[in-house]
């Protein structure tokens, strides 16, 4: 059997073998994804991000462990975990700590959970978290989590890739406003406020409503370039989302589980939200558009670094500094094979 | 892309202390390897899943409680069961002499004791992944 086919078939390893070529940028992996690619589509992509130790993986843990072990009368789903952690700037490695949260998963052939370290990208992912999303997405899991790196911005990145995005504030991190950055609100369909047990988790909430209050829809859809499209008024929506999804706030506390229930409620309803809208289709739309605008920027970079010598770059380098050439000359003569 | 050395670093058994398990992850980091960290009381069950998912090259085990000789060849087994023969297995710990050799036997890679430098780990793990 080829690899592909052990992956469809639900091998582990080769699941496991072919995400780590995917990450170093192999043919083999590259050829994983483009005959994987046809077999995607299927899986719930469901994106958490939020600033460093606000509880993203142990509400991750919970998550996933709910969708695991619903309520009775409720079909269990497969889950597929992705969570990165920043790489060292200097070394260029990483210490993934997120399983250390995911303890309750272990042993559930129904779970796959895979640390990435973010490899120099900014932004909150890894340059191959979607790849690495695409493959679990065919290999059947049918629900698919993916973490961010807790970096405290507006991650745009993950709004883009995920179909449901969930934002944790935590009470306390300098708190209400000024905490919580600006932006937020525009990738967040659902804004959680975690560690509920703590104090000052009334006034996260408040505040987060508040800038809910001044942010009323509109929005939506984090873009590239092109400018934020309108939304067409679509029928058949449930109460209060005739003029686009408002995110609800939920107070969580993932150590124990207080709130879990209601968030998966939510995450429901966005979901069932996106496809009576219709704004399924057009995320699937901007994020196979983004996808593919990535990849054309990353090899035209890549071809253009292999038509230049080091010498070349260096020696226009020195002129600019040397003031003898302006900053769009060095550009031309680089683009140009080092003529001007 | 060259590829990224991958260890996971696992703190089987039921002792209460990950220190030494913290600072060889970080040495590690600072060497430039991605390393999972796993957490305390990670039964070799975990383990071997835990190394199978994130497709790692070496396991380092941190085991302080004595029950080296019962828990390092049982990952080594279960490691070899999920077809990941190829992962090096390093324990660090207090090992007594006579039984280095019969883990040595067994499979595992590299022992190393208290005070042992970071750096000798470091090497050590590049030299037998060459
Ligand atoms: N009191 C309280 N503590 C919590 C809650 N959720 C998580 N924590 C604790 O917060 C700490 C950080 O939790 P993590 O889940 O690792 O947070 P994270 O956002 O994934 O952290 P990074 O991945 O490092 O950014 C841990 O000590 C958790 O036990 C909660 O609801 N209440
Ligand atoms: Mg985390």
């Amino acid at each position: 059997m080829s690899v592909i086919e052990d992956i469809l078939a639900g091998d582990r390893l080769a699941l496991a073998r072919t995400l780590s070529e995917i990450e170093n940028d192999t043919p083999e992996g590259q050829r994983a994804l483009d005959e994987l690619f046809p077999h995607t589509g299927q899986a719930r992509l469901i994106g958490v991000t939020g600033a460093p130790g606000t509880g993203k993986s142990t509400l991750v843990n919970r998550l996933a462990y709910l969708y695991r072990h619903p309520p009775a009368g409720v079909e269990s789903k497969s889950v597929g975990i992705v969570a990165v952690d920043p790489s060292s700037p200097f070394s260029g490695g990483a210490v993934l700590g997120d399983r250390v949260r995911m303890r309750d998963l272990a042993g559930d052939p129904g779970v796959f959970v895979r640390s990435m370290a973010s490899r120099g990208s900014l932004g909150g992912l890894a340059r191959t978290t979607s790849d690495l999303v695409q493959v679990l997405d065919a290999a059947g899991y049918e629900i698919i989590i993916i973490e961010t790196v807790g970096a405290g911005q507006a991650e745009v990145d993950i709004a883009r890739l995920a179909h449901t995005t969930i934002v944790i504030e935590a009470p306390g991190l300098g708190d209400d406003i000024q905490a919580i950055k600006a932006g937020i609100l525009e990738i967040a369909d659902i804004l959680v406020v975690n560690k509920a047990d703590r104090l000052g988790a009334e006034n996260t909430t408040r505040a987060l409503r508040g800038m809910l209050e001044l942010a009323k829809p509109g929005k939506r859809f984090p873009q590239h370039h092109a400018p934020v499209m309108a939304l067409r008024p679509p029928p058949d929506l449930g109460e209060g989302e005739e003029n686009g999804w408002e995110p609800p706030i939920v107070q969580t506390v993932a150590t124990t589980g207080t709130g879990i229930s209601q968030l998966e409620e939510e995450i429901a309803r966005h979901q069932k939200y996106l496809h009576k809208s219709g704004d399924l289709i057009h995320k699937e739309k901007i994020r196979l558009k983004t996808k593919m605008d990535d990849l054309l920027q990353y090899s035209l970079v890549s071809r253009w670094r292999e038509s230049i010598t080091r010498e070349i770059y260096k020696t226009t380098l020195d002129k600019l500094v040397a003031r003898k050439i302006s900053p769009q000359e060095a550009v031309r003569v680089l683009m140009n094979g080092g003529n001007l | 892309m060259q590829d990224k050395i991958r260890v996971l670093i696992a703190k089987p058994g039921l002792d209460g202390h990950d220190r030494g398990a913290k600072v060889v992850a970080r040495a590690l980091r600072d060497a430039g390897m991605e390393v999972i960290y796993t957490g305390l009381r990670q039964t070799p069950e975990m383990i071997a899943e835990a190394a199978l998912q994130e497709d790692v090259d070496v396991v380092g085990l941190s085991i302080l409680s004595g029950a080296h000789m019962a828990l390092a060849p049982r990952v080594l087994e279960l490691l070899e069961a999920n077809g990941q023969e190829d992962v090096q297995v390093f324990l660090g710990g207090i090992i007594p002499d006579e039984d280095i050799p019969k883990l040595q036997k067994l499979g595992v890679g590299g022992i190393y004791g208290p005070g042992t430098s970071t750096q000798d780990i470091v090497k050590d793990i590049r030299e037998v992944l060459q």
